[in-house]
């Protein structure tokens, strides 16, 4: 088998450490989306934020512009307001809302990227679908104590840093509006605020993760670490933590994976998390399946034993 | 005595449909008050109106005197059991704790004086030996105790409580309402959404009788009258208590 750095050498750890700092602040923001059983929401962010970074694009001919993930979270939360605006006014539900709301701000953000970009190849729909992992080393550098740093890997490290801080310092408010909506509004804390500040920074999060894994599978790298870590534990803050090991271990064996077969690092890297999901379901230490199985196994046989000690006593 | 609780034409719609309409209530300090009413009275809207949960579209609300902004401190709300997520990630001990956020703030942290109140909240609810229980392994009446500890770690002088005793264990809800009892005899208030029209009259002293309109507000004995219950349930109560009766007999004819 060969391995990454026989492959890429020293670039190896610049695509593994831009894989886990682009799946890190996804697996923390999707924590929080599979509890608020918001994953659906977390698709349809992820597509419909394209007319937002078309926009943000034309206006600046810059794909790495900080006014890319202005319009990305404007566009997010436009989204969310869509959704809940058909919902509300008129007869069809939630679920068909998403379907309608960011299938048709995707299809949207094509015809603009088609329109505006002729031949403009910096932004194409290859990049849409699959993003650009493998080509972060291909970016200018940034000498930080004097090692050189590709650009995208400083801006996700940042990114990351924002997300862990938000995290801490909203964690309450999080955990409240999550478990109890209603407790949390007569506490004060408004559900709302919190609601669209997390889709807000979710757009950001999508955006600054699309470059590098594109728009589909950045569902995965959302929901696939909190899910997993979702089957292996009953703490929240556990949960978090697991998501984060779940991302590394993924972003790692997916790096293994691209180096093997020398095809799609994203896709390597979900399908990878995909394994570890499978894993955690089956031999999880508290909701896997193996796990119950031999809680029940020992339930009968206590059972059992209590049984016969029964009919002894009754014997004697 | 000092009224606790104040409502002027406290009106909510859903959908532009009116769900409760002009409710004018004025509870006084130290009751044990039950809301009752037929399905779809909007007795959970009522309380959820007063802590603002739900926008009211019309009349106010005061609390203690005063806003419900500026008294919110002041009051415990105790949302149905089945409005939230028991798989979620937290143990009781977690949940007990979050009766003393409304007080913390947002970014406070949770001291030594919090976790005692928690402790001691869950204790009195008898569910100080789960502590460490994810919230998922419990049963009904266990996670409706759960509920209970929390409110009683809010340290609240007034208390909201939205049906507590649906689908609890009979053990359950006695050791709630004594709980509710000993709660009013340190002075509370306690607001309780109830279903159940035959408990409703040993359980509270005061009882409010909702049908979308305020029926009727005042003393146990001076509502619990069959003209007041009828206009409150109207045909249906007739037709309630014999399905009730139906249903009742049923697990004796299977033996």
């Amino acid at each position: 088998m060969s391995l990454p750095w026989d492959v890429f050498g020293v670039d190896a750890t610049w695509m593994l450490l831009m894989a886990f700092l682009v799946a890190l602040p996804c697996s923390q923001i999707g924590s929080f989306l599979v509890l608020r059983r918001m994953s659906l929401v977390g698709d349809a962010i992820s597509h419909g934020v394209l007319p937002g970074i078309v926009l943000g694009f034309v206006f600046t001919g810059d794909l790495a512009s900080p006014w890319l993930l202005v319009g990305a979270a404007v566009s997010g939360i436009l989204v969310t307001l869509l959704v809940e605006l058909i919902h509300r006014k008129s007869k069809v539900k939630q679920d068909a809302a998403i379907g309608i709301a960011f299938t048709t701000l995707f299809a949207l953000g094509v015809l603009m990227l088609e329109f505006f970009t002729h031949g403009n190849v910096h932004l194409d729909a290859s990049c849409v679908i699959e993003g650009q992992l493998d080509r972060v080393i291909y970016y200018p550098d940034w000498v930080l104590l004097g090692i050189a740093v590709p650009e995208p890997v400083v801006t996700m490290a940042a990114l990351a840093l924002c997300t862990m801080i938000l995290i801490v310092v909203f964690y309450r408010a999080l955990l409240m509006t999550s478990f109890d909506p209603g407790l949390s509004a007569s506490f004060g804390f408004r559900p709302s605020w919190i609601h669209y500040g997390l889709v807000g920074f979710l757009s950001v999060i999508v955006v600054s993760a699309f470059q590098a894994v594109g728009a589909i599978l950045v569902i995965a790298l959302l929901i696939l670490p909190a899910a997993s870590a979702y089957l292996c534990t009953h703490r929240l803050k556990t949960m978090l933590v697991l998501a984060g090991v779940h991302a590394f271990l993924s972003s790692w064996l997916g790096l293994l994976l691209y180096a093997h077969l020398n095809a799609g690092l994203a896709s390597a890297i979900v399908t990878a998390g995909m394994g570890l999901f499978l894993l955690a379901w089956l031999v999880g230490p508290v909701d896997g399946v193996l796990m119950k199985w031999l809680a029940r196994q020992r339930a009968v046989a206590e059972n059992q034993r209590d049984i016969s000690k029964n009919v002894s006593e009754r014997n004697e | 005595m000092a009224t606790v609780l104040e409502t002027h034409d406290l009106t909510v719609t859903y959908h532009k449909r009116p769900v409760l309409y002009g409710v004018d209530v004025a509870v006084e300090e130290g009751n044990l008050v039950g809301i009752v009413g037929p399905n779809g009275a909007g007795k959970s809207t009522l309380i959820k109106a007063i802590m603002g949960v739900v926008p009211h579209s019309g009349g106010w609300v005061k609390v203690f005197g005063k806003s419900l902004k500026e008294s919110l401190h002041r009051v415990g709300y105790v949302p149905q059991r089945e409005s939230v997520d028991w798989d979620f990630p937290v143990t009781v001990m977690d949940v007990a704790l979050m009766g003393t956020y409304g007080r913390l703030g947002l970014f406070a942290r949770a001291g030594k004086k919090e976790r005692i109140q928690a402790q001691e909240a869950l204790d009195k609810v008898g569910m100080l030996p789960f502590a460490k229980r994810q919230i998922g392994n419990l049963s009904g009446g266990q996670q409706q105790r759960v509920f209970l500890a929390r409110a009683l770690a809010q340290d609240s002088d007034l208390y909201l409580m939205d049906e507590p005793f649906v689908g609890v264990d009979a053990a359950t809800e006695a050791a709630i309402i004594a709980l509710l009892q000993e709660m009013r005899e340190n002075g509370k208030t306690v607001l309780v959404v109830h279903h159940d029209l035959e408990s409703a009259k040993e359980y509270f002293d005061m009882l409010l009788l909702l049908n979308m309109r305020l029926v009727a507000f005042g003393k146990t004995k001076d509502v619990y009258t069959s003209e007041l219950l009828q206009k409150a349930y109207g045909g249906r109560l007739t037709i309630l208590s014999q399905v009730a009766e139906e249903t009742a007999k049923q697990p004796e004819a299977n033996h």
